[in-house]
Formats: C-alpha cells, sequence, structure tokens
C-alpha cells in the first residue's frame, strides 16, 4: 500500500515570506492614517495648511509646543490610566475568583448586568455622574475620573478573569481545600498567579480605556486643576486652530501608550479582545 | 480563615442528616464567596447603576441652565420623553445612527473577515504584523478624529491631493462639510477604527476551529470557495454574531468620532443619538431631555446585552 501523502504540506519557505509580503502592504495600507498623523506632526509651524505625505524638512517645533502646553495634560492622563488599571484588577479579581466557584448565589443575575454595564453609553451616565460628583467634592479630582473610566475597565476585566480562573484545573483548587487552604489563601497563593497572563491583558486594556476616554473627561473636570490630553486635543479641535503641527503632535503622544503598547505586550494585545468578549 | 473541608455532592431529593457544625461551615462558605463578589458590585452599583436611576430621575425634570442656577427643577413626569419622541430632531438622529451603524458595521466585517482569513494561513511575523493592526482601534478615538480630519480637509487634505494626482476627481471633494460626504466621512473613520477588532475576534473564532473536517473535503476535491460556505462559515457563525453584536455597541456607544470629525454637522448631517444626548447637554443645557434621550440609548443598550447573552450561549454550545 501507498503511504498516504501528507495533505497540507508545509508551503516552502519562498512561499510563506510571501504572506508576510502581502501582511506589510496590508498594514501599510491599514496604518497609513496613522504615518500622515506623524508627518503632520513634524512640519514647519509656518505651514499652515495641511501638507504633503513627505517627511522632507522635519521639524521638531510641534512637538516643542505640545509638550510645552501639554506635558501637564500627559502626565494627567498617565496617573489616571494607572489608577484605573489598578482599580480594575483590584475589584474585578476577588469578583471574578467568586464567580468560578459555583453556586454563588446571584451569579447569573450579576453576569448579565456585567453584559449589560458594559454596553451603557457613557453619555447616559456622565451627567447624572456630574450630579453626584458635584454632592460628593469629586469633581476635578484623579480619584473621581478614576472611579468613572474604571466603568469600562471592571465589566471588561471581570469577564477575562472569569474565563482564565474557570481554566485553572479544579483539582488544584479542591487539593488545596483539603488541605485546609481557605478561600483567601487559594484566590491569593492559586488564582493570582495562575492567570497572571490575563491580568496583564485586563490591565493593559482597563488602561487604554482610560486613556482614550474624552466623555467622563469633559463631563467631570471643570477648569485645568486635572485635565487628561485627550481634553486639551478635543479643545485644540473646538478652537479650530490653525496650529497644525502642535495639534498633530499632541495627538502623536496621545497615541503613544497604544503605539508603544501594540509593539511590547503583543500576545495580551492580540488576545484582549477575543477573551473579553466571546466567553 | 479555615472553612469547610470538600463535601460530598448532595442527590438530590434526598435529605440528609448534617451535624450542625457542617451546616454552619457551609454558611460561613457561602458568607466567604459573597464577599469575593460584594467590592465589585458595590462599586458597580454606585457608579454605574445609581447614574442610570438617576438619569431616569434627571428626563422626568425639566432641568434646564435656569433651574440649575434656581436649585430643584420641576417635576414634570414623561413630558420629556414626549416632547423628544414628537420631535423631528430625535427622528433624524435616529435614522442617521442606523445608516451609520448599519455603515460602519457592513463594512468592517466584510475587511475584518477577510483579512481573518489571510491572518489564518501561517507565515513569519504573523502575530506582530496583527498586534499592530490593532493600533487603530486602541488609539484615542479623538486623535483617530484629529488625524482624520487633517486628512480629509476639504482644500488641502492628502486624500483629496491623492485623488487628484489620480485624476479620479476633478474638483475637491467636501468630505466633513457636504452633507451628503460627511455621513460617508464618518462611516469610512468608523469602520477603520472597527476593523482591527472584527480581524483580532473573527481570527480567534478561525483558529478554533478543528481542521479536520476541512481537510477532509480537501481530500474530496472540493474548493477553497465550497469549504468556506459549508464548512467554515457554520462554524465561524456564531463568532460572527457576538463580533457584529459587540460592533453595534461600541459604535452607539462613542460619539467621540463623530464629535472630533464633524462635531454632529454640517447642519446636523451626522448627529447620531450619542452625539444628540451630547448637545442637547452642553450646547443646549437641556439636561432633562438629554436624559431622555440618553435612556433611549440605555433602552436600546438593554436589549443588546439580551442579544450578546444568547449569541454568547450559542457560540458556547457549539
Amino acid at each position: 500500500m501507498a503511504p498516504v501523502r501528507p495533505l497540507k504540506r508545509r508551503p516552502r519557505p519562498a512561499r510563506r515570506w510571501a504572506g508576510t509580503l502581502v501582511a506589510i502592504v496590508l498594514l501599510a495600507l491599514m496604518l497609513s492614517p496613522v504615518y500622515g498623523m506623524v508627518s503632520a506632526s513634524v512640519q514647519p509651524a509656518g505651514r499652515s495648511q495641511p501638507g504633503s505625505w513627505l517627511l522632507s524638512d522635519a521639524d521638531p517645533g510641534g512637538y516643542v509646543t505640545a509638550l510645552h502646553d501639554q506635558g501637564g495634560a500627559l502626565v494627567t492622563s498617565l496617573v489616571v490610566s494607572l489608577g484605573t488599571a489598578a482599580l480594575s484588577l483590584a475589584l474585578s479579581a476577588p469578583a471574578a475568583y467568586a464567580l468560578t466557584l459555583s453556586p454563588v448565589p446571584g451569579a447569573g443575575p450579576f453576569l448579565f448586568a456585567v453584559l449589560f454595564l458594559q454596553a451603557v453609553p457613557g453619555i447616559s451616565v456622565a451627567n447624572a455622574l456630574h450630579g453626584f460628583y458635584a454632592d460628593t467634592g469629586l469633581l476635578d479630582s484623579y480619584l473621581g475620573l478614576i472611579l468613572a473610566d474604571s466603568t469600562a475597565g471592571v465589566p471588561f476585566a471581570i469577564l477575562v478573569l472569569r474565563t482564565a480562573m474557570g481554566a485553572v484545573p479544579r483539582e488544584l483548587v479542591e487539593a488545596a481545600r483539603l488541605d485546609g487552604a481557605g478561600h483567601r489563601r487559594v484566590f491569593l497563593s492559586l488564582m493570582l498567579p495562575l492567570s497572571m497572563n490575563a491580568l496583564v491583558t485586563a490591565g493593559v486594556f482597563a488602561f487604554l480605556f482610560a486613556w482614550g476616554d474624552t466623555l467622563f473627561a469633559l463631563t467631570l473636570t471643570t477648569g485645568d486643576a486635572v485635565r487628561p490630553v485627550t481634553v486639551s486635543l478635543f479643545d485644540y479641535l473646538g478652537a479650530h486652530s490653525t496650529r497644525w503641527n502642535a495639534t498633530m503632535a499632541t495627538a502623536v503622544l496621545a497615541s503613544l501608550p497604544a503605539a508603544v503598547l501594540v509593539v511590547v505586550a503583543q500576545r495580551h494585545i492580540t488576545t484582549g479582545p477575543a477573551c473579553g468578549a466571546t466567553h | 480563615m479555615r472553612s469547610a473541608r470538600l463535601r460530598a455532592p448532595d442527590t438530590e431529593g434526598r435529605l440528609r442528616v448534617q451535624p450542625a457544625a457542617a451546616v454552619r461551615a457551609r454558611r460561613r462558605d457561602t458568607v466567604v464567596r459573597a464577599a469575593f463578589l460584594t467590592p465589585a458590585a458595590v462599586y458597580l452599583l454606585l457608579f454605574l447603576g445609581r447614574p442610570l436611576v438617576d438619569n431616569i430621575e434627571a428626563s422626568l425634570r425639566e432641568s434646564t441652565a435656569t433651574t440649575l442656577l434656581r436649585g430643584r427643577a420641576p417635576f414634570t413626569g414623561p413630558d420629556n420623553h414626549v416632547r423628544l419622541l414628537a420631535s423631528d430632531e430625535f427622528w433624524r438622529a435616529a435614522a442617521i445612527t442606523g445608516l451609520y451603524t448599519a455603515g460602519s458595521l457592513v463594512a468592517q466585517f466584510t475587511a475584518g473577515l477577510a483579512l481573518a482569513l489571510f491572518f489564518h494561513r501561517r507565515f513569519p511575523l504573523g502575530r506582530l504584523v496583527r498586534s499592530l493592526m490593532l493600533l487603530p482601534w486602541l488609539m484615542p478615538l479623538v486623535a483617530t478624529g484629529t488625524a482624520w480630519r487633517w486628512m480629509l480637509d476639504a482644500d488641502d487634505g492628502v486624500v483629496n491631493e491623492a485623488l487628484r494626482a489620480l485624476h479620479l476627481v476633478t474638483s475637491d471633494v467636501p468630505w466633513l462639510t457636504g452633507t451628503q460626504e460627511a455621513l460617508w466621512s464618518v462611516v469610512l473613520v468608523n469602520t477603520w477604527v472597527g476593523i482591527p477588532f472584527n480581524t483580532a475576534l473573527l481570527y480567534t473564532g478561525l483558529q478554533a476551529i478543528p481542521p479536520q473536517t476541512d481537510e477532509a473535503a480537501q481530500l474530496d476535491g472540493a474548493g477553497p470557495v465550497r469549504r468556506f460556505r459549508f464548512i467554515t462559515w457554520p462554524q465561524l457563525r456564531p463568532t460572527a454574531a457576538v463580533v457584529l453584536v459587540l460592533g453595534v455597541i461600541y459604535t452607539l456607544r462613542a460619539p467621540d468620532v463623530v464629535l472630533a470629525l464633524t462635531g454632529g454637522g454640517p447642519a446636523g448631517a451626522t448627529q447620531t443619538l450619542a452625539v444628540l444626548a451630547f448637545e442637547q447637554a452642553y450646547t443646549q443645557y437641556e439636561f432633562g431631555r438629554a436624559a431622555a434621550t440618553g435612556n433611549v440609548l440605555v433602552l436600546v443598550s438593554l436589549v443588546l446585552a439580551l442579544i450578546h447573552l444568547s449569541a454568547l450561549r450559542r457560540a458556547r454550545r457549539l
């Protein structure tokens, strides 16, 4: 009997690299607006009208202006986003652990509530939150923005972490319980280390949600005391400034964390959307 | 904190006599579990649940900039909702929202599926490229709006420049200032934002499909189109449903793209419901009316969450 020819043979290296080549072309097409943004940000200030595609005479003037005007806003964004990532994880991890233990009273309704709250538009709660903040003194505070921005991070993190903790073999948990470990022990020394990847993923996304938020930042701040970079950018646009290079430099700086994370945290970035959405 | 040891599972319907200590221990166990859920539950109730209720309350009052200054807004019952539903502005915004959402979804899903199928073939650096592709989705929407506003500028934007160079247009296209073109432009930009997300989710869905059936069909001589139609697509459909629901949720949720690009203009041509709620609150100071619009959006998201849940259930059963 003749040996069965293996089905999909590995394509020859040349063919595999052809795939990479096409991928790079597609990527260039997809990221061309980003390139446009960068090229506009390094044009001389004198040229007020949008210029060309070419990076002919790069001029850092836009960045000098942007950093001078928006340096503080960038720091504010960073503080708020890091705070949001930390708070989202601190609240979600225990909840996700509880949801993996069955039966928990109210787990079903709780999960549906999380799905529903994920879908609620910020605009529907922002105004009401403003009233609540005005009464409690949370307006114009880092804590206020962190608490508001976590409304996106917490539901997402619960969904991601529940999936990860649900995948931890039950035998491990049961063995630990038999040895007399309480829930707190199991959670701290078994569940958290084993779902480290998911924790990073959830944290990265909570950070990015907070970093990109404009609506809460606009609604819950009144002046320049606490002012994230998204608000600065929004004001730039409203003023319809002709200083394109400074505006675009600010847009580039505002996109920097996302750009860094897609390179540094590849694995977390590529798996994040799926584990937060489909389990 | 020590808690109860493992217990044998109860067989249903049969009463078992248990020592009081065991009952106490089990009750304590339940309390501990609930304690793990409590912080997140309290937070969500305070910062999402309560504002939702407050929003309903605000929508039942005549609250404007004047009443804000004078204190308590008078109670007007369903008046805001009645006036909202009777206004042309609302129905036009609803229609624009429908067009904007449908247009973005069809485009981003189609492109996302094509890209997911392409990345499904393995090649070097695949993950790096897939990761970089997510950038448009992860950038702040305001930055996205800024970049595209510069590119689509009618007089000297690079898009018109490129079209002119290719002799595709004779005069400048008013991408952001024409009533027809502006809606196309926001759909285009929202599509650009959504493609990476669709690609990522559909790619994951494709990876989860066991390859054996596809290989068997290949042996039987089925071509790629037939294999996709009869083998891949039926197995990808549950994922596709989830992706589409999420696409609607994200599109409805964020007015940022439209606000940064066109501000809802020209002459309200790109005023979606979320943008309308924003305008009512921040430019007209009609807080009661804005709350009513917000309620409509919440109702829609409740329906979407139900669809999302059933899509998830279907996806998991397969």
